[in-house]
């Protein structure tokens, strides 16, 4: 006998419409239609405007540098600055932000140099920046790992009683993983001071939503946790902004935990080692290319009097300076000691790696050695790279 | 039992178990760190379900020692974020085979965090796994996982054998910067001692003589220690002089103390419950033959469970080693 899957199933409930602010053609939602929610001041929204097109501006350079083969990989966030970027936005400077592989233009927002961002794309080293500095936890690549971090943080600062709040970004993928669960759970139970931000951009990689889950929305999850859950048009970042910092300013009045919802897109493909028109019409990214996130706000700000071209103009020459920022960093190849493989494993000294260690030195110095040798003596970069390899021996 | 009082330690000689030495340890490090957390299934006014932390939750509150929902990923992936914030969160893992869930957050986080971002978050968590078998569980609670551990570069992997080890290598456990992997033999929880607490024995990285011996040298840690001790008792009569060193650190290996007994008796055998295919032992026995060949008159044993899954409780008493079977390997041996 074959299982029938659809008669089997709960008829699916329509999903309701997201939650949006500003639609589709960057008019102004009417607030019987907000829940309450309302639009930020215009100043907010000019600087949710500058930090997206900055943002979109780092990620198309990134990508690029990526096709010329400088960087080993980098996941874009092509069309999901509204969700990053109101993310960034509603947190204060002492709150904590757990982010994913794809998060990058959620670390320059919140201040991480392009060098810093790109160092684990670079291959330089796993992550690149001040953890403690910015308050941002190392891109997790495993996935929904980090919410449970997240809820960890949160409690203990509950605990201290500090007013910090954890943010943390899931991919709509990641929800179908344990750890979201127990994430979810636990920072209900114990009524944690942290924020789920979903950015549902409706693949896994290539499998999308409906092989991922059969309910109408995550954000309909947060129910059987007991917590709240807003399912938010992810491309409207009045929306995303409003939603988020009122689940932060919940979290840090004690309220709990909320598991927001961004329906968004992924314009890019997953990585560049990635073919999405094996998995996805070109119609359907053109759809979405429609509802661009940046484009929806400059219309409205444009239609508002509230963006001036001079104004437009300074934000793109900001953006201009990133690029070019981003690709000045790549120019300056990092650094790297061999002998700090050791350096960072343990807090307490081992003798076995110490011996491991003197191993690869004694490797090292025959190498140079052997270099030098070969080398005729006037190249004094030789003579350099024998010594320094001999001082670090 | 007394307490120390204005950071005056006043106490007298008592009989402990090994869980009431750990219960203590994890008392006195809560008493001496505001920081330390305890937190895990049951932990709370139940004390665990060996009792390990009996009393702790009447005696910190609900703030330091809590019952944590049933998932052990996310205790363990709390405690991460809890220990980025500044704690030092010491969690339960009930019973071996239940720490399988949060194998992940481990392996992938708890292990590498240091590494990841070059020595800047240091995760100063102690992960208590009650361990191995001889106590009649049903299945999934006697399993011997110490090899995933032990493969696993950044985590420190120790585990005691008595109750005065069980005191000193917990504390050591809960100051340390580094993640701590504290395997506790789980038929060993009621094994006495007469101890004036705090005590502090060996460094928890090295691994000690128990019986002096020239004969042989039985290698075992946790739950074997006694059998070792058992067997060369037995081999007295035999005229057989057994040294028995009980690791107690599994990663970090002590090195030193282990191949100098090699290099004193010639003969070792390494002892473990957990299955001998890619078990610890394995790594134990090639690395002493990597460093010590020519000391060598045999090839080194190792005496463990077979390679099968935990047995169910009847069956329990064939798969363990025990005296006899470890005498009947040596007696294998060519010996001129």
């Amino acid at each position: 006998m074959s299982l029938n899957v659809e008669s089997t199933r709960i008829p699916t409930v329509l999903a309701p419409p997201p939650l949006r602010l500003i639609d589709d053609a960057g008019h102004p939602v009417d607030e019987s239609q907000t829940g309450g929610f309302t639009l930020p001041d215009t100043a907010t929204l000019l600087s949710l405007y500058r930090r997206m097109v900055i943002a979109r501006r780092f990620d198309v350079q990134v990508t690029a540098l990526t096709r010329q083969g400088r960087l080993a990989t980098y996941p874009s966030a092509l069309g999901q600055e509204a969700c990053e970027i109101a993310a960034v936005s509603a947190l204060d400077s002492g709150d904590w932000l757990f982010p994913t592989y794809r998060d990058s233009i959620a670390l320059l927002t919140r201040g991480v140099k392009p060098a810093d961002i790109l160092a684990s794309f670079r291959g330089d080293w796993h992550s690149g920046y001040d953890y403690y500095e910015h308050r941002i936890a190392p891109q997790a690549t495993p996935l929904a790992t980090q919410a449970l971090h997240a809820v960890g943080l949160a409690t203990a600062a509950k605990l201290k009683r500090d007013s910090t709040v954890a943010l943390t970004l899931l991919g709509d993928g990641a929800t179908s993983e344990g750890d979201a669960h127990e994430a979810f759970n636990f920072a209900a139970v114990w009524q944690a001071p942290v924020v789920f931000l979903v950015q549902n951009n409706q693949f896994a990689i290539s499998v999308p939503l409906d092989k991922q889950m059969a309910c109408r929305t995550i954000a309909d999850k947060a129910i059987g946790y007991g917590m709240p859950g807003y399912f938010v048009d992810g491309n409207d970042v009045a929306a995303m902004f409003a939603v988020t910092s009122a689940a932060v300013d919940a979290a840090r009045a004690g309220k709990g935990p909320t598991l927001i919802e961004g329906l968004t897109y992924r314009i890019e493909a997953h990585t560049n080692s990635d073919d999405p028109s094996r998995y996805r019409n070109a119609a359907d990214v053109d759809v979405w290319r429609g509802r661009d996130p940046i484009e929806r706000l400059e219309k409205f700000l444009l239609s508002e009097g509230a963006l001036s071209e001079a104004e437009r103009a300074s934000i793109a020459q900001e953006a201009e300076d990133t690029a070019a920022a981003t690709r000045e960093c790549m120019t300056v190849q990092a650094v790297v000691d061999p002998l700090e493989l050791f350096e960072h494993v343990y807090a307490n000294p081992r003798p076995a790696l110490a011996e491991q260690r003197a191993a690869l030195a004694a490797e090292l110095a025959e190498d140079s050695a052997t270099t030098a040798a070969s080398t005729v003596t006037t190249d004094s970069t030789a003579t350099t790279a024998n010594t320094e390899t001999d001082a670090r021996a | 039992m007394s307490h120390t009082i204005a950071g005056v330690a006043t106490r007298s000689p008592e009989t402990l178990t090994m869980a009431s030495a750990l219960n203590a340890a994890i008392r006195d490090a809560m008493t001496d760190d505001p920081t330390v957390v305890l937190f895990g299934e049951d932990v709370g006014p139940l004390g665990g379900v060996f009792r390990v932390t009996d009393g702790l939750y009447a005696e910190f509150g609900e703030t330091r020692v809590s019952d944590s929902p049933l998932a052990e990923s996310g205790i363990v992936g709390t405690a991460i974020g809890m220990a980025m914030y500044g704690m030092r969160p010491v969690v339960e893992m009930q019973f071996d085979a239940f720490s399988y869930p949060a194998f992940q957050q481990i392996v992938s986080h708890v292990a590498k965090m240091r590494n990841r971002t070059r020595g800047k978050i240091a995760l100063p968590i102690v992960i208590r796994i009650p361990y191995a078998g001889d106590i009649g569980g049903v299945e999934h609670h006697s399993d011997s996982s110490e090899a995933y551990w032990t493969s696993t570069p950044g985590l420190t992997v120790v585990s005691p054998s008595n109750p005065a080890d069980a005191y000193s290598m917990l504390r050591e456990a809960i100051a340390s910067d580094d993640p701590v992997i504290f395997m506790e033999p789980k038929s060993r929880y009621w094994t006495k001692a007469e101890l004036t607490l705090p005590v502090t024995t060996a460094p928890m990285a090295s691994a000690v003589i128990l019986r002096e011996g020239t004969d042989v040298t039985l290698l075992a840690y946790g739950p074997t220690v006694k059998t070792a001790l058992a067997t060369a008792e037995l081999a007295t009569a035999e005229g057989l002089s057994i040294e028995v060193i009980d690791l107690r650190s599994l990663s970090p290996f002590d090195d030193a103390t282990v191949s100098a007994s090699l290099r004193k008796t010639s003969r070792v055998a390494v002892i473990h419950e957990a299955a001998q295919f890619g078990g610890y032992g394995a790594e134990v026995a090639a690395r002493l033959t990597e460093r010590n060949f020519f000391y060598l008159a045999a090839p080194i044993l190792r005496i463990t469970g077979f390679d099968i899954p935990y047995p169910s409780p009847k069956l329990e008493e064939y798969f363990l080693p025990t005296p006899d079977r470890i005498l009947a390997a040596i007696s294998r041996w060519e010996w001129s």
